[in-house]
């Protein structure tokens, strides 16, 4: 599943997105049900990752064990205990793309991105992951990057992309 | 033969979202007259013979029957909306194209066992879609299809759309009802069954996008109707995945029964490029991989069993003859490592253990002895897991010695190239 506890990095985040993360974590106060839709909020604003502060924020406030936050965030791909870029890559490796050449795309990226999978762009822009299915077989190979799917990605194709999904975006 | 669309039939010739467009083309008649009487419901599911189409093939109308009768305060609908099998995209389809159906599927099953509340478990992976339900939800408690007395029936029911993080396994029934209740999403022990015993304990029928989607059609036009299509013992239309090297990849709508032949021809329009079919893999990334010689196998759950296919979700996954079986298999089996939530030891163990063996014979290092280990470790597998991620994972592995002995030579250099 997700990476482990061990791999999360030092704490980052600013007092400010602590408070958010407050705000946002005692909606669910004594309702452990809401754990995960408080995830994916936290995450959204704590710079794609809910790291070891965020984590004790989000106990505190739902009332629940730091190790049932910790439980869920490893368990699930979506969620990450280590800092991530603003925009994150979602390269499908799955059965249906690797037979369409996802291995040349993933070659592809790394090599425009400076970065292999798993890793951050040192400008804090991009974060490259290889995934399980996207559900986008029909387009095959894709990936999904910000909630949109890019499907028939061709390796000639990688490098327009990436210059455009960095534009506008703050390093 | 062309594609028979009927849960399909609207997709593209309405606004997706929009309850009344839908109700202009038939749409809620389904629920209307299940308004008007509940307590035939249960019965006309299980006279049409409805199977559960996420891939296990349940009878849908005795799944209903349970929930229906046990007796409880607080009963749920959940629709599994988690359709993480690699290859398969159907239920995506559905809930694009003619969301409304799916929830009126919903209303209809609450009305059918008491339930007044359901839940859609959509997978993270789909945040387009969850645009769409949103919409087609907020449209149908505006016309009076949803929420508090739905069409001045007395009969209430609210859907609320819960969004996962992100989990293959979550698939499984069991542990999406954890993953809803805020956890992990682990298998649970069974019994007791979710119909019985769900959704924070209460009697909850949970069912895949397209069995739900079928219900409005069966209640509107009765089980002879739907009888029609497809196979006796397998009822109705069903929706392929068409994945892998083929010109036309994409979702189909065919009768249950239909050969892999048509559907690989008709829809799928043949491999591209001149190559030639090897194999298929049948029923997803869980399913069984076979020959093209087994082209004519009908796809149908009783055929595919018989013929050592695997129906699964409808997923068809075409191989040409440029792939290494192999390579595929260590791509499988990767993601069967990776996806194991590690609850049961032969799931967690298994799955590491057949990934390392698939990687001796691929990289030609197996030893005399892998074989006989690998096999008796995926039967092992097969009969000792907790749920049906483990039980399945090694049927790749099984079909493959079965129809392409040939790969599994030790030390030797031979490649997965067959044919």
């Amino acid at each position: 599943m997700a990476e482990s506890v061990n791999d999360r990095c030092c704490c980052s985040a600013t007092a400010e997105v602590l408070e958010q993360t407050a705000a946002i974590a005692a909606k669910g106060r004594d309702r452990p049900e809401m754990l995960i839709p408080i995830l994916h909020q936290v995450q959204a604003i704590a710079g794609n990752s809910i790291d070891h502060q965020v984590a004790q924020v989000v106990a505190r406030e739902m009332r629940l064990p730091l190790a049932r936050i910790y439980g869920v965030e490893t368990f699930y791909s979506f969620f990450s205990a280590k800092k991530r870029g603003k925009i994150i890559i979602r390269l499908c490796k799955s059965a249906p793309c690797h037979l369409k050449g996802t291995q040349g795309i993933l070659e592809a990226f790394e090599k425009t991105l400076g970065i292999k999978a798993g890793e951050t762009t040192a400008d804090g822009k991009f974060t490259l992951e290889t995934c399980e299915c996207i559900g986008a077989c029909d387009v095959s190979p894709a990936a999904l990057i910000d909630g949109v799917v890019y499907g028939n990605l061709t390796p000639a194709k990688v490098s327009e992309l990436v210059s455009s999904l960095g534009e506008g975006v703050k390093a | 033969m062309k594609e028979t669309r009927i849960l399909l039939a609207q997709a593209g010739e309405i606004t997706p979202t929009s309850a009344k467009e839908y109700g202009a083309v038939g749409g809620y008649q389904g629920l209307k007259k299940a308004l008007a009487a509940p307590d035939k419901i249960v019965d006309i599911i299980k006279a049409s013979g409805l199977r559960g189409r996420g891939g296990a093939g349940f009878p849908a109308g005795l799944k209903l029957s349970f929930t229906a009768n046990t007796p409880a305060d607080q009963k749920y609908i959940v629709c599994n909306a988690d359709e993480g099998e690699p290859g398969t995209n159907k239920d995506r389809v559905i809930m694009e194209k003619v969301p409304h159906r799916l929830i009126e599927g919903m209303a209809i099953a609450g009305v059918a066992v008491g339930a007044d509340k359901g839940y859609i478990y959509l997978r993270a992976e789909y945040p387009y879609v969850a645009e769409i339900l949103e919409k087609a939800l907020a449209d149908a408690r505006e016309n009076g299809f949803l929420g508090t007395d739905i069409l001045g029936s007395g009969h209430n029911f609210h859907i609320e759309l819960f969004i996962g993080a992100g989990a293959y396994v979550c698939g499984e029934e069991t542990a999406l009802l954890d993953s809803l209740e805020g956890k992990r999403g682990e298998p649970r022990f069974k019994p007791p069954y979710p119909g019985v015993a769900g959704l924070w304990g209460k009697p909850t029928v949970i069912n895949n996008v397209e069995t739900l989607a079928n219900l409005p059609g069966i209640v509107a036009n009765g089980p002879a109707w739907f009888r029609q299509t497809g196979t006796e013992t397998c009822p109705g239309t069903k929706l392929f995945s068409l994945s892998g090297n083929i010109a036309n990849p994409g979702v189909y709508e065919f009768p249950i029964g239909t050969s892999i032949r048509t559907i690989f021809q008709e829809a799928g329009g043949g491999c591209p490029g001149g190559k030639k079919l090897m194999a298929i893999q049948t029923g997803g990334a869980s399913g069984n991989i076979i020959p093209a010689s087994l082209l004519d196998t009908p796809m149908d759950i009783d055929c595919c069993a018989k013929a050592g296919a695997t129906f699964g979700a409808g997923d068809l996954m075409f191989i040409d003859d440029d792939q290494c079986l192999l390579d595929i298999l260590e791509n499988l089996m990767e993601f069967f490592e990776e996806e194991s939530c590690g609850k049961c030891t032969p799931c967690r163990e298994g799955n590491t253990q057949l990934l390392y063996l698939v990687r001796k014979f691929k990289d030609g290092t197996a030893e005399d002895g892998d074989l006989e280990l690998m096999l008796e470790l995926g039967n092992t597998m097969t009969g000792g897991c907790l749920c049906g991620l483990g039980q399945a994972s090694p049927n790749p592995i099984l079909s493959a010695v079965r129809f392409f002995p040939e790969l599994f030579k030790t030390k030797s250099t031979q490649k997965g190239r067959v044919s």
